[in-house]
């Protein structure tokens, strides 16, 4: 049953409950799992079952009545069909052995051919949906902990590095930076106490993929970190995760201690010289901690304001110590690389932009969920053939990437490839990989507006450009949406995005008026149409 | 909160990473919101001026200062869900609370109790559950692809019995 904090809010848990009652009426040889999610939100509560060398068949939009008729099929050694959504006759973890479920069941479609997963390749989403997130064994089954065995044991921590450097990977919070030559700078410094941090606080509004990734997959963050603190020469990992993820914090919190409890953190890891410890700190809904520096502040138990680097974090980071940030999809990707070679990751995905990439397709689309493609992949392949396209018929306007920092992207330019570099181009960002589905009825400048006040409300106040700059904007905006504003008033909305662009001091301001220059360069005329008064 | 139950709280964050926040969220989540006296205790406890106390529970939106309702209600204002529609059920719930935004803020912050003090109608960055939107949440249940015309029903399962005028 998949039970991260989606299949619970679409009632999975009222399914499990219901299933775990009616096995318990019967004497049956059947074991009820929790898993993670495998991303297809929109077709939740999701139920797998995986009869003996029969294919895994999904079950979607399976209701809390639908329990005892499936307890029925499974002790009658079939599916209920009617409820099926695909099987999977064999999975490929990527680190681990291949997993054979077996054959059968020729009538349901296949895994493959479901539209909404044929354009995905799932690196980062291995097992998701398909381990017991909560029990470490299950993550050893499918080849877990494999790369650090080898990191630790195979490999020094240089060449860790120069695999990842090989690799090509990427920061996925939302810069883009190499991650081998960022775990680099931090190896360099000399120091006697270094740290690693997983950033988990996701604040991106319309990101969610990170939660899924602690809930379903926890270990794969834990393992990843572990080896880049072997590279590193950290002793010392932090997680900070947003208080708004309970499921994902407690998860997390048994797959450290169950980690403990094999030895694979702690001292003398597999027997070597290499000892880790790792603590969870939770953020507290603040979204410029985000930011590197404001989150090293947050975890310090200040105010999560920015500071001027350099000093970059990894010179001076959190406590003072050398300390190196990245993203908890970047780490998952880390035992993967070092247990398939940074060359094979490297072929992955576009020039430069090697690897996977978790969108959430979210807003006025069909499909809803977690999809995981090649970086790479057209913007028209999410939102059409992943997405199946506008809602009741209605033409998609924009999509909406990278959250509060990133731009409005329209139709027209569908065929752009969603990497750092093309996002970038069209004036919006990769960020951590939200994608807002737009239609018709969505108003560009009320959307605009929207980030606007999220970013006004966020911005922590140090610096004047940000905490001025986007309160002028603000008032400008709603200037214009009350069919007040002029020419003029336009010119100067303008003008301030460029300069808060410019002159502020952390990412939140120098990106935060993306949305309003997206927004004028390509719905110019939905502007144009509130200075004649609201239409 | 009984300075016993406070000694513990602190007791469980023995290194200094992640302390203060992780203080401060067991106290709201213990009690609901950061009463003023605890603060004070703690403030006087860790040696801690109590103003950067003030500063770190104003600074950070899961902090609040004043007592909450039995039930609080909290709609989530992230993009997905404002595009499928968070202000009509805002505005939904609004009605059927019988609350009213006396302070209108610019930055669309607000948090409103009933009289009687039953529910606090608030509003949250981003829950993560972007796939159901537009979501809102009452205590810790998460409710998805909710309409204005579904709120009364989400609400008489918490007791509400109508408008609260």
């Amino acid at each position: 049953m998949g039970l991260a904090t989606c299949g619970i809010a679409a009632g999975g848990d009222k399914v499990f409950a219901a299933l775990k009652n009616a096995l318990s009426q019967r004497n049956l040889q059947v074991l009820l799992t929790r898993t993670g999610c495998i991303g297809y939100c929109r077709e939740e509560p999701l139920v797998s079952i995986h009869l003996p060398g029969k294919s895994l068949i999904i079950l979607h939009r399976v209701a809390e009545t639908d329990a005892e008729k499936i307890v029925e099929a499974v002790a009658a050694e079939t599916v209920p069909q009617d409820l099926a959504l695909c099987r999977v006759e064999e999975w490929d973890p990527i680190v681990g052995e291949k997993l054979v479920f077996g054959t059968g069941f020729e009538d349901i479609p296949v895994y493959d051919e479901i539209p909404y997963f044929a354009p995905q390749r799932k690196i980062v989403l291995r097992d998701a949906g398909l381990i017991n997130p909560e029990e470490i064994e299950e993550y050893i089954a499918v080849g877990g902990y494999s790369a650090l065995h080898k990191a630790l044991t195979a490999m020094t921590p240089e060449e860790v590095i120069e695999e990842v450097i090989a690799s090509g990977l990427r920061g996925r919070g939302g810069g883009g930076f190499p991650t081998g030559m960022k775990w680099n700078f931090t190896k360099q410094e000399k120091s006697l106490q270094k740290y690693i941090i997983c950033n988990a606080d996701e604040g991106d509004p319309g990101a969610y993929m990170n939660r899924n990734e602690m809930e379903s997959d926890p270990h794969m963050i834990l393992e990843g970190m572990l080896i880049g603190a072997y590279a590193i020469g950290a002793r010392e990992g932090v997680i900070y995760v947003r208080a708004e993820y309970p499921l994902a914090i407690q998860r997390l919190t048994r797959a450290i201690a169950q980690a403990r409890d094999y030895g694979l953190i702690g001292k003398n890891i597999f027997g070597t010289d290499f000892s880790f410890e790792l603590t969870i700190a939770e953020g507290a809904g603040a979204f410029v901690c985000g930011e590197e520096t404001a989150l090293i502040a947050s975890i310090e138990g200040k105010t999560g304001r920015p500071r001027p680097r350099p000093p970059f974090p990894a010179q001076k980071g959190l406590w003072g110590m050398p300390t190196n940030i990245n993203n908890v999809e970047t780490w998952t990707n880390i035992p993967v690389i070092i247990q398939k070679g940074g060359a094979w990751f490297s072929r992955i995905g576009g020039e430069k932009n090697s690897g996977t990439k978790v969108f959430s397709l979210v807003g006025e689309v069909q499909r809803v969920g977690l999809v995981e493609v090649p970086l790479g992949t057209p913007i028209q392949t999410l939102v059409y053939d992943v997405g199946n396209g506008g809602i009741e018929g209605r033409k998609i306007k924009a999509v909406q990437t990278g959250g509060p920092s990133g731009g409005c992207i329209p139709a027209s330019l569908f065929d752009t490839p969603m990497d750092y570099e093309h996002l970038t181009a069209v004036g919006s960002i990769m960020g951590s990989g939200g994608v807002v589905v737009m239609d018709e009825l969505t108003s560009m400048v009320d959307t605009a507006r929207f980030f606007i006040g999220f970013t006004n409300e966020e911005s922590c106040g140090k610096c004047v450009p940000c905490r001025e700059g986007l309160k002028h904007m603000l008032m400008l905006l709603d200037k214009i949406l009350v069919g007040k504003a002029t020419e003029s008033d336009m010119a100067t909305l303008e003008e301030l995005s460029g300069v808060i662009k410019k002159t502020s001091l952390c990412g939140l301001g120098q990106t935060a008026p993306n949305p309003v220059l997206t927004t004028l360069k390509y719905f110019r005329n939905e502007y144009d149409a509130y200075l004649k008064g609201v239409p | 909160m009984e300075p016993q139950r406070l000694e513990e709280i602190i007791g469980r964050y023995p290194t200094p990473t992640g302390k203060i926040l992780g203080i401060l969220e067991h106290i709201q989540r213990e009690m609901g919101y950061l009463p003023k006296d605890v603060l004070k205790l703690l403030a006087k406890r860790l040696e801690l001026p109590l103003s950067e106390l003030y500063s770190i529970a104003t600074f950070y939106s899961f902090f609040t200062l004043e007592a909450l309702g039995r039930h609080v209600v909290t709609v989530c204002m992230g993009t997905a869900c404002h595009v499928k529609g968070a202000p009509e059920l805002v505005a939904s719930l609004k009605h059927h609370l019988g609350v009213e935004m006396d302070e209108t803020t610019r930055d669309g912050k607000f948090l409103l109790t009933t009289d009687d003090g039953e529910y606090t109608l608030t509003s949250a960055r981003c829950f993560g559950a972007c796939s159901m939107a537009p979501v809102l949440r009452v205590d810790n249940k998460i409710f998805g692809y909710v309409t204005p015309e579904r709120i009364p029903s989400i609400l008489k399962q918490f007791g509400w019995e109508g408008n609260h005028h």
